[in-house]
This record gives structure tokens, sequence and C-alpha cells, in this order.
């Protein structure tokens, strides 16, 4: 079976994945057997939920008195006169439980755990905020919960640690590899291998064998249908621009995935920012898009950062939420059909955008959105004064704290 | 007839069982390559299964994790494991199938890689990572090299599934014996003899069964039931220990262990 095409034969975005978890040329499932059974009666569940009215009134409730959304869509006064060009609005997912918006998929997946029966949860987690998602989920509905988390990350993001191990969650430090989310996820994978009798594998990103990037995006759609909602409210239209940043690109996938398959949003232009570290070289940056090549990583065939013969490079980013090789299967798609344009911000980008926002808006951001921020600095002097430009301040900034104080040498 | 083919329909013929050991090519290097395959087919394996190095082996324990780890970091290269192959080549008579990722194959572009391992004397493949939903191309490929493609069936396969994956294997069929990722363990699971029932109730393919297989003992067991017992970490893990000998320490531990293991094999050991 094909997903629906249009007459100039791309998919029609809406309909993605194909039943066999295809975006378009990307996607799929390149799993050991081992787990198909779990990933088959994750998809399975998944679509019987989806089906299911209570399902979507649970998740209305807690997404409105757990999370606290929605979230506002904000008017950014003195960003926008610096920037002395277009209107510049924050969409303030830091604002949501937890301080970021990975909050929206850890709940919906320990709800899809339950349905399912299972006890434990486990995760892998970069900067700790999925991680802190996971076991925040994971306490409210009494699951076990164990993160892997590389032990150079978890030395960079050591207020996370310490919450995830306040609300009960056990965080196993991974010592492979370059130690940081790419070989979180290989530990996380391989616990699950052995485990998915009764337990879930909750990624959080969207990235992973199908279902995962589809059932992470919606859980995240809620940020974008939100923002058009808010937009066309608070604005009288919809945005011209959006800006999310983009590591596995699930903020910027529940940002972007309502505006790509609505055909009424077709004029607003969708910009993913990779992480750009510190040079071009493998190993000085996380840009998958930029400098990397369609390969199969974690599950899926996207875009990656291998060497010649498939081995997966080193990459490097200031935020630790960010150095992953590869990126979710559907923004390779939206690259590939011309629907997201993506660009690439630095570490120093990133900094600057950081203190930035802090002194004008008095929001202390994420490393991860200060990379989006820096890129919004970047274009919107260059624009009309009636562009609306909407960033996706996808987390906040306190875990940063010791790393960013370490940086600038205060 | 593809040699693994040969090999499997001769075994059958005479009641013989068949080893198959797992060694990871680069460890300790690549130049060590000949040396290791030609001890382990003097050692009494039937076919062996060359492990080419990749950076993120999410199906292994971390036995193999850290062989393939050593053969990174000292510079293994696919190139470079096809060329040891093809150097190996006419001094064995075993079959020789690699076990890689798909991740490798897809970069190198899937025809290319299959012609290059043919080229290189392999008999065959298994590609851990490539369930038989994304197969299609690489049967197609695999068969039309003369190469087998060997796919996984896991304790959770349902049986049509199994069949599914039966159908599409060529060679033999590789039975992982419990959940989970590589690694020895101290008993194989009870219901093993159970699955290999029902497996051949779907398919007459030659079974092997692979993960936590790590003494003779074991081997026996398994081939009471199965057509070839794969071991994998327990050897790689013997031989990891005895690196700092070089190429011909290693070749000699990987003999030395390999007809221990043969002696599992029964009445059928050492038949080729």
């Amino acid at each position: 079976m094909t997903a629906t095409t249009t007459a100039t034969g791309t998919p029609d975005p809406a309909q993605l994945p194909d039943p066999r978890g295809y975006f378009g040329a990307f996607g799929g499932t390149y799993i050991p057997e081992t787990l198909h059974h779990a990933v088959a009666e994750l998809s399975a569940e998944y679509d019987k939920a989806k089906a299911d009215p209570a399902f979507a009134e649970q998740m209305a409730t807690l997404n409105r008195d757990y999370i606290g959304r929605p979230t506002p869509l904000q008017f950014a006064p003195r960003l926008t006169e610096k920037c002395a060009g277009a209107q510049v609005w924050l969409k303030r997912e830091d604002l949501a439980h937890t301080g970021a918006h990975k909050i929206n998929n850890a709940i919906g997946q320990c709800l899809l755990a339950l349905r399912m029966g299972k006890k434990r949860i486990i995760a892998e987690t970069g900067a700790g905020q999925h991680g802190t998602a996971t076991a925040t989920a994971a306490a409210k509905f009494g699951l076990e919960c164990e993160v892997y988390m590389g032990e150079e990350d978890m030395r960079r993001q050591r207020p996370n640690v310490l919450r995830m191990q306040l609300m009960g969650a056990t965080v196993t430090s991974v010592k492979d590899g370059s130690r940081t989310l790419k070989d979180a996820t290989n530990a996380a994978l391989r616990d699950w291998m052995a485990t998915s009798q009764d337990t879930h594998y909750i990624i959080g990103s969207a990235v992973g064998p199908h279902p995962f990037p589809m059932i992470v995006r919606d859980f995240q759609s809620v940020i974008g249908n939100e923002t058009k909602r808010q937009c066309q409210a608070q604005v009288g239209k919809l945005p011209d621009t959006v800006v999310a940043v983009v590591g596995g690109g699930s903020n910027a996938a529940g940002m972007f995935y309502p505006f790509a398959s609505d055909p009424d949003c077709a004029n607003t232009q969708l910009i993913g920012v990779e992480p750009g570290g510190t040079g071009t070289s493998f190993g000085q940056h996380a840009a998958a898009i930029a400098y990397g090549r369609p390969g199969v990583l974690h599950g899926s065939l996207s875009y990656v950062l291998q060497d010649d013969d498939g081995q997966t490079a080193p990459v490097h980013s200031i935020s630790a939420g960010l150095d992953y090789p590869g990126i979710g299967p559907e923004h390779a798609f939206w690259k590939d059909a011309g629907r997201v344009s993506y660009a690439v911000i630095d570490d120093k980008e990133a900094l600057d955008a950081f203190q930035t926002i802090s002194r004008l808006e008095g929001i202390l951001p994420a490393l991860e959105p200060s990379h989006a921020l820096g890129h919004v600095l970047k274009i919107a002097p260059e624009l009309p004064n009636d562009h609306v430009l909407v960033l996706n301040l996808c987390g906040r900034g306190d875990k940063d704290l010791d790393e960013v104080v370490r940086l600038l040498e205060l | 007839m593809n040699r693994i083919d040969s090999i499997f329909t001769d075994l059958r013929a005479a009641g013989g069982k068949a080893l198959m050991p797992f060694v990871t090519a680069g460890d300790p290097s690549v130049g060590a390559l000949p040396a290791v395959l030609s001890a382990v087919e003097r050692g009494g394996a039937s076919v062996v299964e060359v492990g080419i190095p990749f950076s993120d082996p999410i199906a292994d324990g971390p036995v193999i994790q850290a062989s393939m780890k050593h053969a990174l970091d000292h510079g293994a290269t696919v190139e470079g494991v096809f060329a040891q192959v093809k150097a190996a080549r006419s001094d064995l008579t075993l079959g020789l199938v690699a076990m890689v990722s798909y991740s490798i194959v897809h970069r190198w572009g899937l025809t290319e890689f299959v012609d290059t391992a043919a080229e290189a004397g392999f008999d065959g493949f298994i590609f851990p990572d490539l369930p038989v939903e994304e197969s299609d191309a690489a049967v197609a490929a695999a068969r039309s090299a003369g190469l087998i493609l060997s796919m996984l069936v896991a304790p959770s396969t349902p049986i049509e599934r199994a069949k599914r994956i039966a159908e599409a294997s060529t060679g033999f069929v590789y039975v992982v014996s419990r959940p989970g990722i590589t690694g020895a363990r101290t008993a194989l699971p009870e219901e093993l003899p159970g699955r290999l029932a029902s497996l051949r109730g779907v398919t007459d393919t030659p079974m092997t069964v692979g993960f936590g297989v790590s003494t003779p003992e074991q081997v026996a067991q398994v081939v009471s039931v199965a057509d070839a017992a794969i071991v994998g970490s327990a050897l790689v893990d013997h031989l990891a220990q005895r690196r700092d000998g070089g190429a011909e320490a290693v070749a000699l531990a990987a003999e030395e262990m390999v007809a221990a293991l043969a002696s599992g094999l029964g009445q059928a050991a050492g038949t080729q």
C-alpha cells in the first residue's frame, strides 16, 4: 500500500507515515526481530487509543490540569524592538510542567503503557528533559522507571539527574562510546530487547523505528495546533514564519506537522535549526541534515552522520539535548519535499542568543531553543514589520546554568 | 549450489550437525582474520559467522560490543575485512557468513555490498537489524549473487510470522534462543526444544540456534534439536583475553576452544 499522493507524485504530508512507517523515502522499521513484537504491539495499541474518544478526553484533561496547557503564545516586545524587523512571538513550551515540551509525549506514552498493561518504563535522555518528563509521568501513574543517560551528560545536566532521582527513577549511567545521547539510546534499546514483555520504552524524540516517530509527533502536535489557534485569535492571522530547533526533532515535528499537513497553512514558512557546534567536520557538530546523508540508525532510515562505512560519526553540541547523530525521518521527508528549510546555528551564536533573550525578555531559555533564537536574531531584522515570526521556546534553561556559567566564565 | 546449502545438505545426509562460531573481524586485528578462520576450521566448525564491526551494535551484549570497539579503534574497515577474506578463501572449505548491520550495507549500497562480499568469497549474510518487512531488496540481491540470506526468529515471533521469515530466508534460519542481547548464559531456555519442534512444522530450512550458547554441553543440547549451534560471546571473550599474544596466540586459542565446543556435536563432531 502507498500513501495518498498528490498530482505531482509527492505524498500528502497529512497522510504520512504510510502503513509501513515511511515518510516518502524515509522511516521504516530497521530493528532486530527480537523487538518486532513490542513494536507491533505498540502500533496496534496506538491505533486503538486513537479511535477511543475516552483516550482523547484523558489526554485533554491531563494536558490542561497536569501539564498546564495551553502554553502561552506571547509577543516579545523588546526582542522585536532589537531586531527592528519581524514581530517576534514566543510559544512558551518552557512553561509546561517540568519545563519543556518533552512532557507532552511522556504523558501520552505512559497512558499507552498503562493500556498495554506494562509495569515498567525505560527511557534514554540527553539533556535530561525527556528523562525528567518520563520520571514525572511514571511517578504520576505509579510505574517503575529507569532512565539511561550518558556519563558525560550526567555531568553536564546534574540538576535533571537529581530531579529524576527525587521522583523515584533509577538513572543508569552509560559509559559506552561518546557517553552521550546516542549511547543512552543503544542502552535503552538493549534493555527493551530483554524486557519488552512488561516494559515500555518511551523514546523521547521523533526518531526510532515506526511507530515511534509518528506517535511522538502526534503527542507533540498539541504545540502546533495551539499555535495556529492562538495566532489566529491574538494576531488575526497565521504565522508567516515558524522557527524551531531540531536535534532528533520532536518539538519541531510537533510544531511543524499541523502546518505542514494543512493546505491552508501553505504560506507559513517553516524553519528547523540544527546545532552547528564548533565547525563543519565530523565530531564538531550535530547537524545531520546540513552535513549528513541518508542512512540507517536506531531503527529508521533518515539523514544521519556516518562515515563511508556506515559507522556513526562522533557529534558535538554545546547542548546535551542536541548532540545526536541523526534526525527524525519526517524531517528528512520535509527537507527533501521542500516543505521545511533547515538552517545551522553554532555554539557561540546559541550562547549569545541565550544571553540576549535572558536580558531582553527575562526568560532563561534552554540551550536547545537558544539555537532557534540565534536564527531568529539573524533573519528577523531582514523581514518587514508586519511579518509574524513564531519561535518555539521548547524548554527553560535552569538545567543549563552550570554549563553556561562555566562557558561564560562568570 | 551455494556452499552453505551444500554443507547442510551433506550434514543432513550423514546425520551430522554443525558448529557455527562467531568471530569479530578485526579482533585482535584485521590482518589476523585468515589465521583465525583457518583455526576455527581446524577446530571443527562447518560455518563461521564473520562479524563486521559496527559502532552501534544494538543487538549485542557487552562482550561483542567491546570486541567491535577494539576492532574499530584499531582501524578495521569493511574493505579491509573483504580483502582478508579474499586472501583466506582459497585455503578454506568452511562456509563464511557475514554478520553485518544494515547501517553498513545501506551506506555501501546494497548491490555493491553484496557483490563485493560475494567476490571476496563470502557465502551469505545475516543482517541482524533488517526484519522481514524491509528485506525484499536484500533477498533479491543475495539471490542474484548466489548467496544465502539468513533471517532471525525470536522467542516472541508468532508461528505464522516465523513461517514467513523461514520462507524468506535462504541457507538456514537463525533461531534466537531467548529474549535480549547476545551473551553467554548458564542455561538454555527449557522451552527451546518445543519451539524448534513448532518451527520444524512450518519449514524444512536448516535451523541454527544462537544467543547464550557457550559450552560443549550446551552445544550438545542445541544440536539434539537443531541443525547447528552458534557460539559467539563465549568465544569472542576467550579470544579477547588473549589479544596481547597477537594473531598466533589468538588462532591457537580459537582452534582449541572450537575443538572443545565441537566435542558437543557428539558423533557428528568434525563432520564437514
